[in-house]
């Protein structure tokens, strides 16, 4: 028998100052910040003309799978799913179309303001399904994308509508510089007047804690119950975000669900939030949206067929997953 | 002093709650009074962790009251616990891994100044509550932890078995800081399956058994008898004769024991713990829960792989990184879940065949005539009732416990592990599976057996290992293993006087407390 007290050195502090805390914690972000810089030197080395012009069209072009992006990362950070974006978005997209189609800008101020509700509800109907049914949210979210692109195409059955003229100028042209495209001003102010205060808050924290350990946060106090739901009405609203955004860029409403929720997954992995739930934040999911489309963008100036892009995609996802969950058992073992 | 209704901090009164056909909670009682720590005491599956779940609002009961300074509390959720005075902390922290300390303060609205004090008194400066709490040691998250509850001031602060498997000087702590609260408005619910601890720090103790409580019992030295003696109550009548069973075999005397441990050492829990299991003996391992016999049989199936220690099987050193090498070694395992062990929606044959159908191949095809053969004897070796055998599922859990068997003892087994096999197993099944492990052991087999149910090792094992803290504490053979010995061992009280007797570490940590002479020689 051991006589030895098994001690614990608890007052290990690991002595780094703030700044330096800060960029570990987000090491993954601001690695995926260096490559979209790198690619973006790598665009411009392709094609000496890429210029102001083409970065506001990314801007454009990024916009709605940005904003898909954020809405998933929100439901899988509190450890949940949403395979029902896409549709959302074509629903809330036509309805803005729709109901703009010549009508006055203030009407159309009304219409976006309303079609925002409406993305909270239908993300409020999924999450009360997902919490009261137990039914799993992949497979609620699932059923749930037919009923939403359902009714998107019995509200239209075609792409058609309009949109108000100041919703379409919003997310044109430059912004002060003629470097920094209006699209993205406007999608970063919008998450961060939402995303901010809310991770900030109370059920900020106790998303991320439903995330990480469901049964320490519920011993905690949290009522998982009602912040499962609360998560999947900010994916609802954010779903609307970007289907709006779709409505403004196109200036039409489609009712078929573009590829958003997969890609959106795809982004949220790639942007470095753990599909447990608990880990990652919107920021890492943003910028690798703008990495996966530049992605496409340089593969087109080497002329390859454009199919190859999705085949590039798989893969990239592919290896830099396996690359975190290898960095990651090498953390765990260290 | 007479205490009156509204004197009492916390009242909870004819608690009761059943599982399904499973009675958890009877009728039970606690009644803690303020300045006082209480201790709630029970053997394993008396109701003492459902009460607590109760009372922090995990779980809701089918009856009874609860009040908190006379004011009746409706507890659905830990979130209303805590409103209404009560906090508990686990052996388990419930802290969120993925979030900083200062944050998961944040979650549950803790104060950091207070905090920072009681993790000062609980020994811990310097802390970074800029940390994640994942990287935190799991000892320091139980210390942090109880500095999160006592910074809030609660009414009422559950403990539950939070010092086990913590270090002796962090102990000690603890128990101080659990002290101090004697004289103050407020009270604590401590539940340890130390009795060193109990006796250091407790006033009273609430005793459960079945799920009624027996008995409160003012804490004293030399009280243990009384509290061991209210756990295990009138000694069973229905308990069948040790004589029913099969007679005991000569101990085996050859020299290469079918499996030897040495010094094992796993996970958080198992420490040092040395056993030789002979060909045609039971051994039985008594252990209260989470003493680290989870983390034992784990490495023994190939589970986890050990810490530290060493395995031979037949005497030849092994190591199992996988379940596979295990059972290749001869070593088959049993658990408590057959869940974890059957495909729930294949067929008793399917599932008899799965683990030798290697050995039933040609050519890579199984030969489902030679398949059909084994398993019908097996079927028949166990007396399974397979009226339902198409899926597994719809047998009754006795019969899915012998189906778990018959697929090693189909095989032809030579050692096997059981983890409480026979848990909530109906009693006719039981008396079957305790003679089919005497059977094997007859055969020539060696088995190893853990049971939650101390009167089943006189039934079967040929002796018991007893472990306490991860350690081996006692050796009892069949003749000294009654239930009252077991239970003494189990809480590793000496036979023979009142005192507690104990390992080096928690001498060391007890120094303190009062009438305490340790006695660690063993």
């Amino acid at each position: 028998m051991s006589a030895a007290a098994p001690t614990v050195d608890a007052t290990r502090v690991r002595p780094v100052d703030g700044a330096a805390a800060y960029v570990r914690r987000n090491g993954w972000t601001f690695g995926l910040i260096g490559i979209l810089v790198l690619l973006l030197l790598f665009t411009k080395f392709l094609q000496p003309r890429y210029g102001p012009i083409n970065i506001q069209g990314l801007g454009v072009s990024v916009m709605p799978l940005v904003l898909a992006a954020v809405a998933q990362a929100i439901i899988v950070i509190s450890g949940g799913i949403d395979l029902s974006i896409g549709s959302m978005m074509a629903l809330t997209s036509v309805v803005s179309a729709s109901l703009m189609d010549k009508q006055s800008d203030l009407f159309g101020v009304a219409v976006v303001i309303g079609v925002l509700g409406l993305g909270l509800v239908l993300g409020a109907v999924n999450g009360a399904l997902v919490v009261l049914t137990r039914v799993p949210d992949i497979v609620v979210t699932l059923a749930m994308s037919f009923v939403w692109a359902g009714a998107a195409l019995l509200v239209r059955s075609g792409p058609g509508g309009g949109a108000a003229g100041w919703l379409k100028n919003i997310t044109k042209g430059p912004f002060l510089n003629e470097w920094i495209p209006m699209a993205a001003v406007v999608a970063l102010v919008v998450i961060f007047v939402v995303w901010i205060p809310l991770a900030r808050s109370r059920l900020g924290l106790s998303i991320y804690a439903i995330g990480s350990n469901r049964l320490a946060a519920f011993r905690s106090g949290v009522a998982v119950g009602r912040t499962r739901f609360l998560a999947y009405a900010f994916t609802g609203l954010f779903s609307a975000l970007a289907g709006l955004s779709l409505t403004a860029t196109t200036s039409i409403g489609s009712p078929v669900p573009g590829p958003y929720t997969l890609l959106s997954v795809a982004a949220v992995v790639l942007g470095g939030v753990s599909l447990a739930g608990g880990r990652g934040g919107v920021f890492g999911p943003i910028v690798a949206v703008v990495v996966l489309q530049l992605i496409q963008t340089d593969l087109t100036f080497l002329r390859f067929d454009s199919n190859f892009a999705y085949v590039a995609q798989g893969a990239i996802l592919i290896a830099v997953t396996g690359l975190s969950s290898l960095m990651s058992l090498r953390r765990a073992r260290a | 002093m007479t205490v009156t209704a509204t004197d009492l901090l916390l009242e909870a009164t004819g608690v009761a709650k059943t599982y399904g056909a499973v009675v958890a909670l009877r009728s039970a009682s606690l009644s803690v009074r303020p300045g006082e720590v209480h201790a709630l005491m029970g053997a394993n599956g008396a109701g003492k962790s459902t009460l607590v779940k109760i009372l922090t609002g995990a779980v809701r009961p089918d009856a009874g009251t609860i009040a908190v300074r006379g004011r009746a509390l409706a507890v659905r959720s830990p979130a209303e616990a805590r409103r209404g005075g009560i906090v508990s902390v686990y052996q388990e922290p419930a802290l969120i891994p993925d979030l900083e300390i200062r944050a998961n303060l944040r979650l549950t609205g803790t104060p950091v100044e207070p905090f920072r004090h009681w993790l000062a008194e609980l020994g811990i400066r310097n802390l970074d509550l800029s940390q994640l709490a994942r990287y935190l040691p799991l000892a320091t998250l139980r210390v942090v932890d109880l500095a999160r509850a006592l910074a809030i001031e609660p009414d009422v602060l559950m403990l539950d078995e939070m010092t086990a498997a913590l270090p002796a000087n962090l102990t000690e702590r603890v128990l101080e800081v659990i002290g101090r609260t004697r004289g103050t408005d407020r009270c604590v619910v401590f539940i340890s399956h130390r009795m060193i601890e109990i006796g250091a720090v407790c006033d009273r103790a609430t005793v459960l058994r079945e799920g009624s409580t027996v008995g409160v019992v003012d804490v004293t030295p030399g009280s243990e008898d009384r509290i061991v003696e209210l756990m295990l109550g009138e000694i069973a009548a229905d308990m069948p004769d040790a004589a029913e069973g099969a007679a005991p075999s000569p101990r085996p005397t050859d020299a290469v024991p079918r499996l030897r441990a040495e010094g094992l050492a796993a996970g958080t829990k198992l420490e040092d713990v040395s056993f030789d299991l002979h060909a045609g003996e039971v051994l039985g391992v008594v252990a209260l829960e989470g003493q680290g016999q989870d983390e034992l049989f784990d490495v023994l199936a190939g589970m986890t792989k050990p810490r530290g220690g060493t395995l031979a099987v037949d005497g030849k050193p092994a190591a199992f990184g996988h379940p596979a090498d295990a059972i290749r070694a001869g070593v088959v395992y049993v658990a408590a879940d057959r869940a974890e062990a059957l495909l729930m929606q294949r067929s008793v044959r399917e599932n008899i065949a799965l683990p030798f159908r290697a050995q039933l191949t040609r050519w890579g095809l199984i030969n489902l005539r030679d398949e059909q053969r084994v398993v019908s004897r097996a079927i028949q070796t166990l007396q399974i009732d397979t009226r339902a055998k198409g899926e597994v599922s719809r047998l009754s859990g006795g019969n899915q416990q012998k189906v778990t068997i018959a697929r090693w003892v189909a095989g032809g087994v030579k050692t096997m592990i059981c983890f409480d096999p026979t848990r909530g197993i109906d009693i006719r099944t039981k008396r079957q599976i305790y003679g089919l492990l005497r059977d094997l052991a007859e055969a020539g087999a060696a088995i190893l057996l853990y049971t939650s149910e101390l009167k089943e090792i006189q039934l079967v094992c040929d002796r018991a290992i007893v472990i306490f803290g991860g350690k081996v504490v006692r050796e009892i053979g069949r003749a000294d293993a009654d239930e009252p010995a077991l239970l003494r061992a189990a809480y590793n009280l000496r036979s023979d006087s009142a005192l507690p007797e104990d390992t080096v570490a928690e001498a060391q940590a007890a120094e303190a407390p009062p009438a305490e002479p340790p006695g660690a020689a063993q």
